[in-house]
């Protein structure tokens, strides 16, 4: 510790140099933790995904809708013990900034198709016996201050107009990965406002079953019984609709992670340079240092010791500003990311590589440092 | 203080030195024989390029002879890996420069306990020796200044504080007043005459001043590398 205030003084020596230094090293941190969050989110949503869960849409695009009387013979496939359904309503609340999942569901059964949203029974009552009602995800009554009875106003974008639905209750989420910022409402409410043509189709339909075991042989029968129609069907388990929903923009996780490590590494170019800099410049120091009796071994770990600070310091702020960030402003990507947490995990891989950073940036400067030749070094000053 | 049975502190024995500049050699002392007693103030004269520097260097410790040997307080210094003779330096030798050579983000009072902060003394330890150095030369009350605060004169009496806070065997000098005005040469050299006569300091100082030379107890004159009788 007694030598920490040479380090911290050698710091101190350029503050304007040290500050960027540790501003750009923030900066690529929370960049990395922003990428590496979008990544672990897209994951919680494959974890929060169930088993026994079978997602059917239309064969050829997600953009194209069922006929709602596909439910009935649904339901008549062999090891289907339940079937709910809704849209995608994709609108947004005042300013189109306001971004975040909605869903008209079919009530009757949304609940016991999807256990893990958990709600009050007085809540889901009222819900059911009010058409014009929706339910909220707690992130989302958190984030815009609603509460029950608040009348929110959604203007449609897939279904234009504006849309206002009185809040009936607020759900929270079984596990921590559970999405808790969307919103869902009626089927019957917007099916009932659409015009003929549009009428009675559904986004997707969802399908309990007796057992993972038998997810395959479900699938396969589903779309086997509708391959000659005019809509023939797509049926997957949810983990797999969801990855599939996923890879629609590409192959995302290679994609952050190549940028993230791309930023990194530059970064980590840029900071391996000015160390080099700083200690250039203190080549006299370094051997005046050496001349008192400062081993090889002490330089070295004092050279690099700054740098090992740098970039701690860069890390801290940078992971630490993505964490505070995210979680003060409840970003949800417009309900593309419901579950964008920055982990514990990734603050401590940000940290971690912020240390990397620090010995790979450090290691050049200090080993020219210890190795600098006392007499050489004090006669090119003489 | 570890000396020779007869007394000396540092002794050369047939020392040359060769820097190569492309590999040409370029020999720089050659064949000195040199002996310094214990509590002696020995000042080394000569021109330009003649090797004072170069000497004093070996003999602190921090440069290796081409050939011969330097035993300086008792130790071989031929024989000590880089190491052992850094700790061998921080021990007994204190040095001082033509240009002070203060680190300037630290404040007088720092700049004198760095050699402390490589012994096992505790902070109120070298508190008292950092402190007891900076009275002796007559800055207690400039602790907290840092170099750029203080005169030419100021700063060479911290590095001399520098110097002597471990209690070295020897002080060694390149050029110590060679950047100052008459005045404040005139000062450090007393107080370079105080370390010595009240301290028991052995200094060897290397000068380009006659009148910096007549302070000290002999004088040694080197020329193109030899030492003249």
């Amino acid at each position: 510790m007694k030598y920490l205030r040479l380090i911290v003084a050698n710091l101190l020596r350029s503050k304007r140099r040290t500050f960027l230094t540790i501003f750009s090293i923030a900066v690529a941190l929370f960049l990395f933790c922003t990428l590496r969050t979008v990544i672990t989110s897209f994951e919680a949503s494959l974890r929060a995904s169930e088993a026994t869960r079978l997602v059917v849409r239309h064969g050829a695009s997600l953009v194209f809708p069922l006929p709602l009387s596909y439910r009935e013979r649904l339901a008549q496939v062999p090891g289907v013990t339940g079937v709910s359904y809704g849209n995608w309503f994709g609108g947004f609340y005042q300013d189109p900034k306001n971004q975040f999942a909605q869903f008209a569901m079919d009530v009757p059964t949304m609940f016991d198709l999807f256990p893990e949203t958990v709600m009050p029974a007085d809540q889901v009552r009222a819900f059911q016996t009010e058409r014009t009602s929706c339910v909220i995800g707690r992130q989302l009554a958190k984030k815009y201050g609603w509460k029950i009875g608040d009348t929110v106003p959604i203007i449609g974008t897939i279904y234009p107009g504006e849309w206002r639905f009185t809040v009936r209750g607020i759900y929270a989420g079984k596990t921590r990965d559970t999405d808790e910022n969307t919103l869902f409402f009626h089927w019957d409410y917007l099916n009932e406002s659409l015009p003929e043509g549009r009428k009675n189709y559904v986004g997707i339909y969802w399908l309990r079953i007796a057992s993972p075991s038998m997810a395959a042989s479900v699938s396969q029968r589903v779309d086997a019984m509708f391959e000659n129609s005019s809509q023939p069907t797509k049926t997957e388990t949810e983990k797999a609709f969801q990855a599939g929903f996923i890879s629609m923009i590409g192959n995302v996780q290679l994609l952050l992670s190549i940028l993230g490590s791309a930023i990194v590494f530059a970064i980590m170019l840029v900071t391996v340079n000015t160390m080099m800099m700083a200690a250039r410049e203190r080549t006299t120091e370094i051997a005046v240092l050496k001349t008192l009796g400062f081993s090889d071994g002490l330089i070295l770990r004092l050279v690099g010791g700054e740098a090992l600070l740098v970039s701690l310091l860069g890390g801290i702020l940078g992971c630490g500003l993505a964490a505070l960030i995210f979680h003060q402003t409840d970003f949800t990507g417009g309900g593309f990311f419901p579950n964008f947490r920055v982990l514990p995990a990734t603050i401590l891989t940000g940290l971690g590589l912020a240390i990397l950073m620090g010995l790979l940036s450090g290691i050049a400067p200090a080993l020219t440092a210890a190795r600098l030749r006392i007499a050489n070094a004090l006669r090119k000053v003489a | 203080m570890a000396t020779t049975p007869n007394g000396n502190l540092v002794e050369l024995k047939n020392v040359t030195k060769t820097y190569y500049r492309d590999k040409n050699p370029v020999p720089v002392l050659q064949g000195i024989d040199l002996t310094i007693r214990e509590g002696e103030f020995v000042a080394l004269m000569g021109p330009s390029g003649s090797g004072k520097s170069t000497l004093l260097n070996l003999i602190g410790g921090i440069d290796t002879p081409t050939q011969g040997e330097v035993r300086v307080a008792g130790e071989s210094l031929g024989s000590l890996k880089p190491g052992k003779l850094a700790a061998w330096r921080s021990r007994h030798i204190g040095f001082i420069f033509q240009l002070y050579n203060l680190i300037p983000v630290l404040t007088a009072y720092q700049n004198v306990e760095l050699p402390l902060l490589l012994t096992r003394l505790s902070a109120a330890d070298r508190k008292k020796r950092v402190l007891f150095a900076l009275d002796l030369v007559g800055l207690e009350g400039r602790a907290k200044h840092f170099p750029r605060q203080l005169s030419g004169g100021e700063e060479q009496r911290v590095a001399i504080a520098r110097a002597i806070v471990a209690d070295p065997a020897l002080l060694v000098a390149d050029e110590p007043t060679g950047d100052l005005d008459a005045k404040n040469a005139a000062d450090i050299l007393l107080l370079l005459q105080r370390l010595n006569a009240e301290l028991k300091k052995t200094i060897l100082m290397v000068t380009h001043d006659p009148h910096a030379a007549e302070k000290a107890q002999k004088t040694l004159h080197l020329d193109k590398g030899v030492l003249q009788p």
